[in-house]
């Protein structure tokens, strides 16, 4: 039963996830694109619950440690005016799923000051808010080119192996050819093709066909082999000689062996695929400016002078670090879940 | 991608327009040489090496051919000019050619080589290599990127052997900056290079996998190994020809090892940690983060101000017809609007750009002439404030007005929105393009920013015209405006905003035609600085670029390397190179 219940926390971890993603506008103080030009690379603000006389306050406040800065007061906590945290407060204008508008936030401070629970990035944007609007695009677009790559890996990889001769070499030499593709130089053509400035939905489109289409040759080739085997066991020829069709064997004895492939190829490739829009971005096929993204989040760790003085860049990666875990997590349960039906 | 930095590239710098220059006090060595004795810097010690980063693998050795960066690095250790920029003062001085004399009309120039010279192979130089050099250089078939700077006035230049040790150059018209020209032109041996040239084989010559007992010049070292992928090695030339004051001989560096470190945060990690001696081309950021361990690291930095890159926003005012680009054709009804444009550059944060962008180390620009190039700037370019309320009175005496929810339409109610197109490979251009975005959305305009991977870009730029706006810096390579002409001249290639016209588009681009004209043919300092302020009130008036800002030129040395005397005009560490030594 550990098993059922570590999928059960995963899956929940992954629902939460995905919820916090959706109702962002709600969850974020601020809209992802509006900018601070005083204050670029704010640490996070700490909440306090004790004030610098000793008073305890059920609601939390922060200091505006900025504000102390300029005034010239020092920038240690307890100095500067404070604020408290609200919540349920009007602020910036946002749209649930595209549908649904509303201007109320969970928490925030008045205006004159700031609240950054992840500090803020290089134009005094706040990083919290950008690292929950950014998995809007990159969590579904990650999860829906993983899928593609790996439904078009099963078709492919299923076929070739199961029917084998002529069709095999067809597929997987023509997966070769796919593979070695000049994709940079195909990506340029594809790029200077489409209208220079694409919309937020088109954008989508792109990452999520380019990267699907892309990546099919790998979970084919693994698909090709787990066939391959599984279609010379006992009982795959016990059902051919009862008269079983190839559709029904395919479907009933073979593919289900796959599974376990199947999973982790998707486990795998969807963290992927969240980094490899960094390198669409740099293409321009991405999510461009304002329009936050994780893998614009984690690629700005990748400058020395990020890396070596801002260290609440990390925290994005460190919230994706338990998220990819529960994936991993919830497709190990599965398999092994599956396996225990299957015998 | 050449014709774009080929101007930037070469060039020659200010004015100096004494007729009758003085030579540097020349000094007789052994064996005849004349020798040049540099007057500035510290008396230091032969030997030891230095190690330096290139950013990447120079493509290859042969001065003629060279246009990427790297390379023209490694040739300025291994070569010499005729007549040279110093870095430090940005005067023309005596090199190769310890003097020269201009005719009265301008057209003449005769160059008096130094005697007694030596190849760093050991053979003698004289004019037949002088004459043999710039015949490859002005060589049609050998397409050399220099060549369109010795072509002045449409025709070549003529070179003539007077005799031995006398070359006589002829110009087709006066050239206000003609002394200039010769500045990193390297003189080739002839003797190693002639017969390739004549067989046809020039354009592989002196490749990457040039053996170094095949490689000589003047410069102050030569060859000595080349690791593919890993390092150049180069050594101590024993027939250099400067002295220092106390009459040693020139370089005092035995070894200098460049490096090729692909990135730069790499090149800035291996700096600070003490593998390399010198560092350069780096970003504000990294700036901070060197300087924190400045004093326990053996290392200095230095913050030159201003250099001459300047980084600008322009609109697409290209002719579309032929190229069927409906779409942006009607959007160049607001780009050809003198206000719209005067109406964004109000409502810039140029401030916020500087303070974002490069961390305060940087300039605002509101022309093309940065406070760097302290012979040409125009003090009179007035700086207006950011405002967003003149920005808005601009638009609405140009028939703009604004919809209920505050989005800018124009006359026929179209809402105004445009994309600028950067190069995804400068981080410091995107992020002015998000700053903009924002500033331009107060105004009311929806304003994307597309960046693209740089050649696609470029070709956008200056083969498709399909942008609406776009980022670009340019750097020049000499302070002089003639490294400029293609800029701001209405047929050059570099006249970003449109190109390559047959006929000025505009009256005020026909007056800076002229203007830029004149400026090239007028010898006299000050009546050319009248020029060509004109031109900087044009631009600043006008605003065909809206000047952003001019990034500082940032530097570091280790403590040990003496003599360090950086400067704002490219290659910024090393062009002092002999004189550099290690204690």
């Amino acid at each position: 039963m550990t098993r059922r219940r570590k999928l059960v926390g995963a899956l929940i971890l992954l629902a939460a996830f995905q919820s916090l993603i959706l109702l962002a506008g709600f969850f974020a103080p601020y809209d992802f694109a509006s900018q601070n030009r005083e204050r670029p690379f704010a640490p996070p603000t700490a909440l306090h619950f004790v004030d610098a006389r000793g008073h305890f306050h059920f609601r939390p406040f922060i200091y505006d440690l900025e504000d102390a800065k300029r005034s010239g007061e020092g920038s240690s906590a307890g100095s500067g005016p404070s604020y408290p945290v609200h919540f349920f407060v009007r602020g910036a204008p946002y749209k649930i799923a595209g549908v649904f508008a509303s201007c109320i936030h969970l928490f925030g401070v008045e205006a004159s000051g700031r609240i950054f629970l992840m500090g803020s990035d290089a134009y005094g944007r706040d990083q919290f808010s950008r690292f929950l609007f950014g998995g809007q695009i990159s969590m579904l677009a990650g999860l829906i080119a993983a899928i593609l790559s790996v439904s078009i890996g099963i078709v492919v990889g299923g076929i070739a192996g199961y029917y084998g001769g002529w069709l095999d070499e067809l597929l997987m030499r023509g997966g070769e050819l796919f593979l070695a593709l000049p994709w940079l130089y195909l990506l340029f053509a594809v790029r200077a093709a489409l209208p220079l400035h694409i919309s937020q939905w088109e954008v989508f489109l792109l990452l999520v066909s380019v990267m699907g289409l892309i990546g099919w040759t790998r979970p084919a080739r693994l698909i090709r082999g787990v066939v391959l085997s599984a279609k010379q066991r006992n009982f795959v020829a016990a059902a051919r000689g009862f008269g079983a069709s190839d559709a029904y064997l395919l479907r009933r004895h073979v593919l289900p062996q796959t599974y376990g492939v199947l999973l982790t190829q998707l486990t795998l490739l969807i963290p992927q695929y969240v980094l490899a829009e960094v390198t669409l971005t740099f293409l321009g096929l991405g999510v461009g400016e304002p329009m936050p993204s994780w893998g614009a989040l984690l690629s700005s760790l990748q400058q020395y002078y990020v890396l070596s003085s801002y260290w609440w860049m990390f925290l994005p990666a460190l919230f994706l670090l338990p998220l990819f875990l529960a994936f991993y997590t919830a497709a190990d349960a599965l398999q092994e879940l599956h396996k225990r039906v299957a015998l | 991608m050449g014709k774009l930095y080929s101007w930037a590239e070469c060039a020659a710098l200010a004015a100096v327009f004494a007729l009758g220059v003085s030579p540097a006090l020349a000094q007789t060595g052994q064996a005849g040489e004349e020798r040049m004795t540099v007057e500035a810097g510290a008396i230091g010690h032969a030997g030891g090496r230095l190690v330096v980063a290139l950013r990447s693998e120079p493509k290859t050795l042969n001065p003629v051919l060279a246009v990427d960066e790297p390379s023209r690095d490694v040739i300025r250790c291994l070569t010499a000019d005729l007549i040279h920029i110093n870095r430090g003062s940005l005067k023309t001085e005596p090199s190769l050619a310890k003097s020269w004399s201009v005719s009265a009309d301008g057209k003449q120039y005769i160059l008096q080589l130094r005697r007694g010279l030596r190849f760093s192979d050991g053979e003698p130089f004289n004019a037949d290599d002088v004459i043999f050099s710039f015949q490859v250089y002005l060589d049609e078939k050998i397409d050399s990127p220099q060549r369109d700077l010795l072509v002045v006035g449409g025709k070549p230049i003529t070179v003539v052997k007077v005799d031995a040790y006398t070359v006589r150059f002829e110009l087709a018209q006066p050239y206000a900056a003609a002394e200039r020209l010769f500045d990193g032109v390297a003189i080739l041996p002839r003797h190693l290079l002639e017969n390739t040239y004549r067989g046809g084989g020039f354009s592989q010559a002196w490749n990457l996998s040039v053996p170094p007992n095949q490689f000589a010049g003047l410069g102050p070292f030569r060859l000595k190994e080349y690791i593919p992928g890993q390092r150049v090695v180069l050594e101590r030339n024993p027939y250099y020809w400067k002295a220092d004051h106390a009459g040693n001989e020139l370089p005092y560096l035995n070894e200098v090892i460049l490096l090729f470190v692909p990135s730069e945060d790499a090149q800035v990690i291996r700096f600070q940690s003490g593998d390399t001696d010198v560092l350069s081309r780096f970003s504000a950021e990294n700036f901070a983060v060197l300087q924190k361990q400045q004093s326990v690291k053996g290392y200095h930095l230095d913050d030159l101000g201003s250099g001459l890159e300047y980084n600008f926003l322009f609109f697409n005012l290209n002719d579309l017809g032929p190229k069927g680009l409906p779409d942006i054709a009607k959007k160049q009804a607001w780009f050809q609007d003198a206000r719209f444009r005067r109406a964004v550059s109000a409502a810039i944060d140029r401030d916020g750009i500087v303070r974002l962008v490069y961390a305060g180390r940087a300039t605002p620009l509101w022309d093309q002439v940065t406070p760097g190039n302290k012979l040409w700037i125009d003090e009179n370019i007035p700086h207006p404030a950011r405002s967003l309320e003149r920005a808005r009175q601009l638009l609405e005496s140009a028939g703009f007005s604004w919809t209920s929810a505050g989005s800018l339409v124009d006359a026929h109610g179209t809402s105004v929105e445009f994309s600028i197109l950067t190069s995804s490979s400068n981080a410091q251009r995107t992020k002015m393009a998000t700053i903009i975005q924002d500033d331009l959305k107060q105004l009311g305009m929806t304003v994307q920013v597309v960046p693209l991977e740089f050649h696609a870009m470029v070709d956008r730029l200056q083969n498709s015209y399909d942008y609406e706006a776009a980022i670009m810096g340019l750097v020049s390579g000499d302070a002089d405006p003639t490294s400029e002409m293609n800029v701001w001249l209405s047929s050059g290639e570099t006249h970003l905003w449109h190109p390559n016209q047959d006929k000025p588009a505009t009256p005020w681009e026909s007056d800076m035609d002229q203007l830029m004209q004149q400026q090239l043919v007028t010898l006299d300092y000050a009546k050319r600085k009248h020029l060509y302020d004109r031109v900087q009130e044009i631009v600043a008036e006008n605003l065909p670029v809206i000047c952003l800002v001019s990034p500082d030129i940032l530097v570091g040395a280790a403590n040990r390397v003496g003599n360090f005397r950086p400067a704002i005009l490219v290659p910024y560490a090393l062009w002092n190179i002999e004189q550099l030594y290690v204690q």
